[in-house]
């Protein structure tokens, strides 16, 4: 071998987002009927940066009459102006709101990243272009729904509840109120308590795109928020996207009344990884699958199933890749993995990776420096794992992955599907006819070919089983938003 | 050892082109800022194959060549020098005068460079021609004709030959990516000249475009990674043609520091192949310095 020349290392030099082009107040009150009110318990919790643990802002806490005042603002709008309107002037007001998130979209970005702990790049690139675009798609459907229904008279339902999570928070508000207008519903929603911001920010364009009062109602708060939502009686539909102990609740609160529902809950999907699949490529399906937004994501493909043959293979270099994956603070251009949502989540995820310990599964973390305060957690993948354990069946939601080995086609399909949610699969082989006998058979909402978290407005997203009912996005995103006669 | 044939080398895995294309858009997200874009740029200098491959190349055009090889920009202090200059095998004598003892190296093409349409004997002759007037580097073709016409085992073996008529001198090959057509023969490629003995693997002539994509560049380098992992052994590469701006050499540099890591991040294991590279590293070393962008007049073209 040659003579090896002095090296040195070359080190990223932090290249931080700016942050003093947004606009935070330091108090949110509740956005109902077009205006700012406070809430009538007279309560604020706090929001907090999960990246270092700092205050940005008092968020209102709403009670039941503050989101009875809401629905009877939403209800009002419906019945007087929304419901009336022209289709084509809806979908004007919707475009509208589009375009103002997209010349807000930096700071929209900024604050995603600020109040959620996620990386600049993944809110920059991902989260408020497709928040965007999911508006304006919306928006294109607004005056053309007898299209999307041949043959069918469409009606509204008319004031949808709608209670999003804090893994996406800016993206979940796009998703359910873009189709909610377009099809003519009226919207009451609340954000999760750790990440409401983008919510209220998103309040501020809606209020600035002049959309008529009450159409759009953003009520702050915690699951009491949410359960004076869910039981109003004025509520038509209740669309709720979290976890699956919640959307029970739901199920249960709702059972007996003519209220609509779409769930769309919790996950452990498979990705699974033959031994022809361009490997490289596998590899960087899993990362982009477990560690995408830290693992909060309903969707990751927590459980990997690698063919025996490559196996070591494959494991050595996912830890290569592991290896150089940054984590630190998420508004570090670089950084690829940025702070676990809030405390009690970290807790959670903890909680898991012991028990993973504890059932002898073996732990593989990178050797990162993690920020001093703030809650963060290395990517952690966990070999020797069986399906029986605990690690392989419940969703940790954070950047954890337990990887299995199969030896056949119809293993992996079996094991794959044993579990009592099916949300995503990621499949990832060099043949078409693979992926088609797979995708056929595995009782998943989406299933990924070469390649895995790929989201589009126009294409529709939901669960089997335990992770949910009912479609969002796309065509069949309409549906949940909709009578036909 | 057992000596290695075609037969006997790993099977190349698949590659997936859109997802090759994904993971490249990542390494051009990466923020290359203040002291990190300073060392940077430096680096991109001192691996820089400055190059003049023309039919109408004079003793004269590489004698000036050679002396902006040593000398990039004298009135900024504390340059690196490039790390060699690549020049046709008749000229490699004049570059050996030029240069005598410089630490700047001399590669010579050859095997009837660009396009190796010869036969095995006159590469050879070729190549220690090159040698013999004093270059330290060999920079090869492949016969991609051969190539895609599936005689691998023909281009293994024509690599192996030309490795010996090398003697010290370090072999870089050229797959010449753009008529390979896709990233599954560019692996393939860089698999056979890999085990072949290829010191270094390179994209491109610069002769046809596409040349050193992202794409193909990140292909190659995983081919490296993998028979590193396999062997132990560091393979050196060289993208070569379409890199003329700093912010893709940098781009560049991120891929191999991510794939393969800091011991590769030298001029002994990585090189830019450019000829227009160098004063646009050097405006954008001068802007990092100065604050401002200097016009293209104040860089000298040689």
């Amino acid at each position: 071998m040659a003579k090896q020349n002095k090296t040195e290392s070359w080190e990223y030099a932090p290249s931080l987002e700016g942050t003093s082009h947004i606009q935070l107040k330091k108090k949110y009150d509740l956005f109902i009927d077009g205006k700012w009110v406070k809430p009538t318990s007279g309560k604020y919790f706090s929001s907090i940066n999960p990246a270092n643990e700092e205050l940005l802002a008092e968020v209102a806490h709403a009670n039941e009459a503050d989101v009875d005042l809401a629905v009877k603002a939403a209800r009002k709008a419906y019945n007087n102006v929304w419901s009336k309107m022209a289709p084509l002037e809806r979908a004007k007001y919707i475009y509208r709101i589009a375009r103002l998130m997209q010349e807000r979209a930096r700071e929209f970005a900024v604050i995603e990243s600020l109040d959620a702990g996620k990386t600049i790049r993944e809110s920059r690139d991902i989260d408020v272009p497709l928040a965007c675009n999911h508006f304006f798609y919306y928006a294109g459907w607004a005056d053309k729904l007898e299209y999307a229904f041949p043959n069918r008279k469409v009606e509204s339902l008319g004031v949808a509840g709608q209670i999003i999570p804090w893994n996406f928070p800016l993206l979940m508000a796009a998703w359910k109120i873009a189709p909610a207008l377009a099809t003519g519903n009226t919207v009451v929603l609340k954000p999760a308590e750790t990440t409401s911001l983008t919510a209220l920010k998103l309040a501020e364009i809606i209020e600035e795109s002049g959309l008529p009062a009450g159409v759009v109602n953003i009520v702050t708060g915690y699951g009491d928020t949410g359960a004076a939502i869910v039981n109003h009686p004025d509520v038509n539909k209740i669309a709720f996207t979290g976890s699956t102990a919640v959307g029970k609740i739901i199920q249960k609160a709702i059972a007996g009344t003519t209220k609509k529902s779409t769930l769309e809950l919790g996950g452990k999907s498979a990705n699974i990884i033959f031994d022809d699949a361009p490997i490289d490529q596998a590899v960087e399906g899993i990362v982009n699958g477990i560690f995408f937004n830290q693992g909060h994501v309903c969707c990751a493909g927590s459980r990997l199933f690698v063919q025996e043959n490559i196996a070591d293979k494959v494991i050595r270099k996912l830890k290569q890749r592991m290896e150089s994956l940054y984590v630190g603070n998420p508004l570090d251009k670089n950084t690829d993995i940025g702070a676990i949502n809030s405390k009690e989540q970290l807790e959670t995820i903890n909680k898991y990776i012991q028990i993973g310990k504890n059932e002898g599964a073996e732990i593989y973390q990178t050797k990162c420096d993690l920020p001093k305060k703030g809650y963060y957690c290395p990517p952690t993948i966990f070999t020797n794992v069986a399906q029986s354990n605990i690690i392989a069946q419940e969703e940790i939601f954070g950047p954890v992955l337990t990887i299995q080995t199969f030896r056949t086609v119809d293993e992996v399909i079996q094991k794959a599907n044993n579990s009592p949610y099916g949300l995503a699969a990621g499949v990832w082989t060099d043949k078409g006819s693979r992926i088609f006998n797979l995708t056929t058979k595995l009782r998943a909402g989406v299933v990924w070919a070469n390649t895995y978290n790929k989201f589009d407005p126009t294409s529709p997203f939901g669960g089997y089983k335990e992770s949910g009912f009912g479609r969002e996005g796309g065509l069949h995103g309409l549906n949940a938003y909709v009578k036909l006669n | 050892m057992e000596p290695i044939s075609f037969l006997n080398i790993p099977t190349s895995p698949s590659i997936d082109k859109v997802g090759v294309e994904e993971r490249v858009a990542r390494f051009q997200t990466r923020s290359i800022k203040n002291e990190s874009k300073r060392q940077g740029l430096k680096m991109v200098l001192s691996m820089i194959d400055l190059t003049t491959l023309e039919g109408k190349d004079t003793p004269g055009k590489v004698k000036q060549m050679c002396y902006k090889a040593q000398h990039l920009h004298d009135l900024h202090p504390g340059l690196p020098t490039v790390a060699a200059v690549c020049v046709y095998p008749s000229m490699v004598a004049v570059a050996r005068k030029e240069l005598k003892n410089a630490s700047v190296k001399i590669a010579s093409v050859s095997t009837v460079f660009p396009a190796g349409q010869a036969p095995l004997e006159v590469k050879i002759t070729d190549t220690k021609f090159a040698v013999d007037a004093g270059a330290d580097e060999i920079d090869m073709v492949i016969s991609r004709g051969k190539f895609l016409s599936g005689e691998y085992n023909f281009v293994f073996d024509e690599i192996a030959a030309i490795k010996e008529a090398c003697g010290k001198a370090r072999l870089k090959v050229i797959l010449e990516t753009g008529e390979l057509a896709t990233l599954d023969n560019v692996r393939k490629a860089s698999d056979i000249a890999i085990y072949a003995g290829a010191d270094f693997i390179k994209t491109s002539t610069g002769k046809i475009q596409p040349a050193a994509t992202m794409q193909v560049t990140y292909t190659m380098l995983m081919a490296i990674r993998d028979y590193f992992d396999e062997t132990g052994i560091m393979i050196g590469m060289k993208p070569a043609g379409g890199i003329s701006t700093s912010k893709l050499a940098l781009h560049n540099l991120v891929m191999v520091k991510e794939i393969l890591g800091d011991a590769w991040l030298n001029n002994h294991w990585f090189r830019f192949g450019a000829s227009s590279l160098a004063n646009d590293v050097l405006m954008q070393i001068m802007k990092t310095e100065t604050g401002v962008y200097q016009s293209s007049d104040y860089f000298t073209i040689d």
